[in-house]
């Protein structure tokens, strides 16, 4: 297996299909609200996705992202709203009927049955004539590289081994739609980094429309072509996984994808590509290269991730982004250190930096007066 | 070091193993003694195995297969065995039946409505178990609450015997034994998970089809500790046939006590009752194979 992904697919692809204007949807989420009893699981969601498309829905336990993809399978009614899989309304159509096939968390693989048992198990309910289903069994498990452990029964295959074992089981019915919850989660990390390549690989493959529930977020970052971010029953953003880092589009997606600096602040001055403001935390001015079309004197906060903030033991005179303070913690991580600076408000902001230079002598270190300095590019407001 | 930790374990297993001794094996060594002495009129009621004549100085050891010769030639004792098997046979046939539904919504329902439910089951052992086949008497006789029942909405228009009949033993013996098969039945039930059922939907069965392909198989092992339970002791039943069943009934316990304490015949009885045994080793091996499978 290649240590890099086969990511170019995507990019020799003019324009992604999620980017296009008339592009038909494969996948319409319409105003789906799921309540059980009275509390409010999935709150009038609406999504679109599209053919081809390795979708990841992320969030924390208790997001309804599961729930939203236990509608997509069948297993839940929703509420209110509807699914339509290829144009065809779901609403009613039990999971046995649907043109979806399911990879859970658990892996439910059934337990009295041999690892071929169980991926023909699909294709049975089928009819296929026996040859064929041999056939086609053959076929997925030498694709996951299986093919050895036919005979095994689950409780004789490693975790890893399962995991693949029910990732033929949902590919062998051939789906439009292939929905995965957790795929990962209860592998180890190294193989959790392999697997998600392979799963990549697989996708790219068959061509099948993937949606990935995970709470993982460096998981969705590596897998995904968008990434759909759930918070109490709301989508809270879609965007490319780069979009959704870079721009988050709220407090919540800011703070739940990767590490941020928050700064605090007043509207003092706003133009349409440039917005100043005022901000207690730094004692100091923010420039922001884009307009928010907001009232003047609104509050708002101004993201900076911790890579994009210089730091340096020479003073630095500009009017604007930048601040001072003392260092007051340090990680070592090897490929890079990470600096917590107490700014004088008293605030605590992360700062991280790659060790470029093997030389341990000059490195700042506790205490450090250091001077902090970022682009007007690398900030975001976020209103909500 | 390694002798005492041994020791220890050998008298972990001894206490078991002494009380299956001193109550199983060493009572079953006596009535397979007894089963090969003749009847006879005496107390004991059957002949010395060892007897020691002091004028001659012989010490006479006298064994005799006739009793189990006699089994097998008459065809009245092969008759109540096969009887006795066929009638424990249906029993729990019907009790796994009925059992498997009840053991099914008891796993399926609220954690705490199932203490309540199991609760249920087990509660007619609070009653004595003769108390209630007496009970079963009252309710099935000529003028008892069935008759009045169907004479009352009209379904029948004179009383009918069910008490002294096959059905009725049927009815005592699947009453009596439900709950042995509702419990192993529950337990292998909860124990599943139900994300199996939802992946075989997912993967196109219906309903009926995940039942028969992931419920049904999943639930061997309860299905099958279940069916022993309630059919071993079902074979060798003999209060419910003696008091439920007619004078046509034939089951091998009611053969065993009339042996026993009508004839006197104690050798033959214990010859009935070597036999019986031997028959229900049969079950238990299987079981103890498909149990040794399921791990």
């Amino acid at each position: 297996m290649s240590a890099f992904p086969n990511t170019s697919t995507v990019q020799t692809q003019s324009v992604p299909t999620w980017r296009q204007k008339d592009a038909k949807p494969f996948v319409q989420i319409e105003q789906i609200t799921k309540q059980f009893g009275q509390f409010t699981a999935v709150n009038s969601v609406s999504l679109d996705i599209y053919r081809n498309e390795l979708f990841c829905l992320l969030g924390g336990s208790g997001s309804g992202k599961s729930t939203l993809l236990r509608m997509l399978a069948g297993f839940e009614e929703p509420t209110s709203g509807r699914i339509l899989i290829d144009g065809v309304d779901m609403t009613g159509i039990p999971p046995w009927e649907r043109p979806v096939n399911m990879m859970f968390q658990s892996y439910a693989l059934f337990p009295h049955l041999s690892v071929e048992a169980n991926v023909a198990f699909g294709l049975k309910r089928e009819g296929l004539k026996s040859a064929e289903v041999n056939k086609r069994v053959a076929e997925i498990l030498g694709m996951v590289q299986l093919g050895h452990l036919a005979k095994r029964k689950p409780h004789m295959l490693s975790g890893g081994q399962r995991q693949r074992v029910a990732l033929a089981r949902s590919l062998v019915k051939r789906p439009k739609l292939l929905l995965l919850d957790e795929p990962l989660g209860a592998l180890d990390k190294k193989l959790r980094e392999e697997t998600q390549f392979e799963l990549m690989r697989l996708q790219d493959e068959l061509g099948i429309t993937f949606i990935v529930v995970t709470h993982d977020q460096e998981e969705a970052m590596t897998l995904a072509t968008r990434i759909g971010v759930m918070n109490n029953g709301d989508i809270v953003q879609t965007a490319e996984p780069h979009e959704v880092y870079e721009y988050p589009q709220n407090r919540f997606v800011a703070e739940f994808i990767g590490n941020v600096n928050l700064f605090d602040g007043t509207v003092m001055d706003e133009e349409r590509d440039s917005t100043t403001i005022r901000s207690s935390d730094i004692d100091g001015l923010l420039k922001v290269d884009h307009g928010i079309s907001g009232a003047p004197n609104q509050n708002v906060s101004v993201a900076i991730r911790p890579e994009k903030i210089r730091i340096s033991r020479e003073p630095i005179d500009l009017a604007v982004n930048a601040t001072t303070g003392v260092i007051s913690d340090v990680a070592y991580m090897g490929s890079q250190s990470i600096f917590k600076v107490r700014l004088n408000s008293g605030k605590e902001i992360r700062i991280t930096q790659p060790n470029v230079s093997r030389e341990m002598g000059n490195r700042l270190t506790w205490e450090d007066r250091v001077f902090l300095s970022w682009g007007a590019d690398s900030c975001v407001v976020l209103v909500a | 070091m390694l002798s005492k930790l041994r020791l220890g374990r050998m008298a972990v297993i001894l206490v078991p193993m002494l009380w299956l001794a001193a109550f199983f094996f060493i009572p079953f060594l006596v009535v397979f003694k007894i089963s090969l002495a003749e009847a006879m009129i005496a107390v004991p009621p059957y002949s010395p195995l060892l007897q020691w004549d002091s004028s001659n100085a012989y010490l006479t050891f006298k064994v005799t297969f006739g009793n189990y010769l006699y089994l097998f030639e008459s065809r009245f004792y092969l008759d109540a065995y096969l009887s006795s098997l066929k009638i424990a046979a249906i029993s729990t046939f019907f009790a796994l039946l009925i059992g498997f539904p009840i053991a099914y919504l008891i796993a399926r329902s609220r954690p705490t409505m199932r203490t309540i439910l199991l609760a249920l089951v087990i509660l007619p052992f609070w009653t004595s178990f003769l108390l209630r086949v007496y009970a079963w008497m009252a309710l099935l006789k000529k003028n008892g609450l069935v008759n009045d029942f169907l004479l009352a909405t009209g379904i029948i228009d004179q009383p009918i015997q069910i008490l002294q009949t096959d059905f009725a033993v049927y009815l005592g013996i699947v009453y009596t034994y439900l709950p042995f098969m509702i419990l192993p039945l529950y337990t292998t039930l909860e124990k599943m998970d139900l994300n199996l059922l939802d992946a075989a939907q997912d993967l196109g069965a219906k309903p009926y089809q995940s039942f028969f392909l992931v419920t049904l198989p999943l639930a061997k092992p309860g299905i099958i500790a279940g069916c022993l339970l309630v059919f071993i002791p079902a074979v060798g039943e003999y209060v419910i046939p003696a008091l439920l069943g007619g004078s046509d009934t034939l089951m091998i316990g009611r053969v065993l006590w009339d042996e026993f304490f009508l004839n006197r015949d104690w050798p033959l009885a214990s010859a009935v009752a070597v036999v019986m045994l031997i028959v229900l080793v049969g079950p238990i091996m299987f079981m103890r194979n498909s149990n040794k499978e399921a791990e």
